[in-house]
């Protein structure tokens, strides 16, 4: 089996993993006065440490939830009462869905945001914009630190969702000037079931908590933390950062599928390193998928729906793909792809792209 | 062999994939998800999936075989809601299974098989494939309770080829459920599914309503010489051969009324005594299994009724048959002739021109 789908989730870090049956054992809770619960609270401090450390935000500043979803939705909610709403038109949906009547920014056929429509739309008074750094489908990045002064410079707030970039390539909230960065743990060798929201000292001042319950970080996400699952993202964090060599093997995955027909969506816009988003013209996404993950090679496309069906992709059809939106699939490499797993996904691809020329003439 | 399995998530369809892959078959479980069923039963939060997709990616858990759900509701929505509609509004009463059967499945999920390398796509319907000199034909089920054969009359020699029909040759529907019991299926007990798949609610003039709002129009319920004798909520709520929603106008004396024929551009229904009727149809779209021949033989009009005696003549690409004795057929309906257990063919019965 062939895992090219790190973009759903990524393959777990080994001292992920360790650290998770770490803190499994620790059996304290955080809140807790006693020692057990003294060494549960040094666990998930020394993880919000880490991840304020990494991103650029300050430790207060780190707010656990249980996902990237969750971190998007405080944002939106925490961060957008009373303010007008933009949400790019690529966003994933844990942004979509949380920002309901929000105005959308259009992006360019290479699904890059449109500045000049941000600076256009933003003349309109107290507003938040969400902007994800980079694309899930095509791994393609936003200039958000372009985005962010804009914004700066017009008293509005932007939020980032991250969950793609964190532990791909460099990502700092100060340095990008944004107001909130949404972090998910299963997405850069973590497990699944932690992710965090990181605040800008202006932000982190107005946020209001979505669930207040215990009290929890701050009183800014009630509910007791997810202690093995922070504990390996937070672990995650300190051995990945950069998979900048994976470009290499993602373009060789291009080359080969592109000799049989296929055709790259956002190649032409900076990406991860990581993903690509190739269409085979004619070939019905799902089918695509299908046949690769009977040949034990496994990838995606669009957004899974809960009820695993391929649903025809939103991200490329704001970026005018046309007929090719519905045929699609996201190839991302997991952080220890190998060139032995770029091979095997050349040849199923090229066998199936023969297969599926033949029966369609 | 590799074969697809059509799930649907009910008994039958699971009781196919189950038997196949005792069988040492390479069996893919693919469920079409059709159409929203939260927007569908109408309840705010209910999954976009229902509960049938879920029951069908259960069994293939237990069964240890690949499974996916395949998103057909644009196909579903243009193939089968909009013909169903567009049927209703001009008189008919259409029969969305065939046309289901017809495009999503028939046609789009054995083109899947196909691009998937798949021998044979597998369904649970209840009819056998036999194959005979002439390549596979298309029999009966041997439980004639259970038999589905009507529903199929469209399925192309082709589509035919590639077909696998298990639970055709199986005696009766206790059968199956044992047979599932037996496999440990999550759903040996869920009870059959019922009426049109898309209108779970049983009211399928409102599903026809939003695409035709002009099939729900009130008009007048006349005789056939044009005397009004009720009104009507809307030509979609009536059959040909139904005294349903008739009201008093079923009453003529000691007679009792039923509609005899459908008119839309006059949105009317017409109604007459029970014993009226026709020896004449025609078919459009016919689909010969055999043939085309002049054939006697012996056709149903509806599902569930007991077959006429009649002789079919082919005309391009319809059919005229000539009923041994008057019967009223619903416009939209299939005829589907019978030779025996085996389907020779079928159409869809085609409104007659109004009179006057």
């Amino acid at each position: 089996m062939i895992y090219l789908d790190a973009n759903a989730t990524e393959i777990i870090r080994p001292e992920a993993r360790a650290a998770v049956l770490a803190a499994l054992d620790l059996t304290g809770n955080p809140s807790s006065v006693h020692t057990a619960g003294r060494a549960a609270r040094r666990v998930l401090e020394d993880a919000r440490e880490t991840l304020a450390a990494r991103f650029g935000a300050a430790p207060a500043d780190v707010v656990f939830t249980s996902g990237g979803t969750e971190a998007d939705a405080l944002a939106v909610h925490g961060l957008g009462r009373g303010r007008r709403l933009l949400i790019g038109a690529t966003e994933h949906d844990a942004v979509r869905a949380a920002a309901t009547g929000a105005d959308v920014l259009p992006v360019d056929r290479h699904g890059v945001a449109d500045l000049a429509a941000l600076a256009r739309w933003l003349q309109g008074g107290p507003a938040l914009v969400c902007l994800m750094q980079a694309n899930n489908e095509t791994g393609v990045l936003h200039p958000i630190a372009d985005a962010a002064a804009l914004c700066r410079g017009a008293g509005a707030w932007l939020h980032v969702d991250a969950a793609q970039t964190a532990g791909r390539m460099p990502v700092r909230l100060d340095d990008l000037g944004a107001h909130s960065l949404a972090l998910s743990g299963h997405k850069l060798g973590g497990p699944q079931g932690a992710g965090a929201l990181l605040l800008a000292a202006d932000a982190a001042a107005a946020l209001a908590p979505l669930i207040v319950g215990g009290g929890q970080e701050r009183g800014r996400r009630g509910g007791t933390p997810a202690l093995p699952a922070i504990a390996g993202f937070a672990a995650a964090v300190r051995v990945g950062g950069d998979l900048a060599h994976l470009a290499a093997l993602r373009d060789a995955a291009e080359q080969a599928a592109m000799s049989v027909g296929a055709v790259v969506l956002g190649g032409g816009a900076p990406r991860l390193p990581n993903t690509t988003c190739l269409a085979l013209p004619g070939v019905p996404a799902q089918t695509q998928v299908i046949a690769l993950d009977l040949a034990g090679v496994q990838v995606s496309a669009g957004a899974a729906c809960s009820s695993g069906k391929v649903a025809r992709s939103h991200v490329l059809d704001a970026m005018g793909a046309g007929a090719l939106a519905g045929q699609a699939i996201r190839v991302s490499l997991p952080w220890n792809a190998t060139a032995q797993d770029v091979a095997g996904f050349a040849l199923a691809y090229q066998t199936m792209a023969a297969r599926l020329s033949r029966s369609a003439a | 062999m590799r074969v697809l399995v059509a799930m649907s998530g009910g008994v039958d369809s699971s009781t196919v994939a189950g038997l196949l892959a005792e069988a040492g078959h390479d069996v893919i479980g693919v469920t079409l998800q059709l159409y929203d069923h939260g927007a569908v039963v109408g309840r705010k939060g209910a999954c976009c999936a229902g509960q049938d997709i879920h029951d069908a990616r259960r069994v293939a858990d237990h069964l240890g075989i690949p499974h996916y759900v395949i998103d057909a509701e644009a196909r579903f929505r243009s193939a089968v809601m909009a013909s169903f509609a567009d049927s209703y509004a001009n008189g008919e009463t259409p029969v969305p299974c065939v046309r289901c059967n017809q495009t999503v499945k028939f046609t789009d999920l054995i083109q899947l098989s196909r691009d998937l390398g798949c021998d044979r796509m597998a369904t649970g319907h209840y009819v056998q494939r036999i194959d005979g000199p002439q390549g596979a034909e298309l029999h009966r089920a041997v439980d004639p309770g259970r038999d589905q054969s009507w529903f199929l009359f469209a399925t192309t020699r082709a589509q035919l080829e590639q077909s696998l029909f298990p639970l055709g040759a199986m005696p009766d529907k206790l059968h199956v459920r044992d047979e599932a019991a037996r496999l440990g299926l999550p759903v040996a007990a869920k009870p059959d599914s019922q009426d049109i798949c898309f209108v779970p609610s049983g009211s399928y003039a409102d599903q026809v309503g939003k695409l035709r709002p002009d099939a729900l129009m009130p008009g007048e319920i006349v005789t056939a010489d044009g005397a009004v004798v009720g009104q009507h909520g809307g030509i979609a709520r009536y059959t040909v051969g139904q005294a349903k929603r008739l009201g008093t106008a079923t009453q003529d004396g000691g007679t009792r009324r039923v509609v005899l024929a459908l008119d839309p551009a006059q949105r009317r229904v017409v109604v007459g005594p029970a014993t009226g009727g026709t020896r004449h149809l025609r078919l459009r779209e016919v689909n010969w299994l055999a043939g085309p021949a002049r054939l006697r033989c012996r056709v149903k009009l509806r599902a569930r009724e007991t077959p006429h005696d009649a002789e079919i003549v082919p005309t391009g690409t319809g059919a005229g048959v000539i009923l041994d004795e008057a019967a009223l057929p619903a416009p939209g309906q299939a005829c589907v002739f019978y030779d025996g257990e085996r389907v020779m063919g079928g159409g869809f019965i085609e409104r007659p021109a109004m009179p006057g």
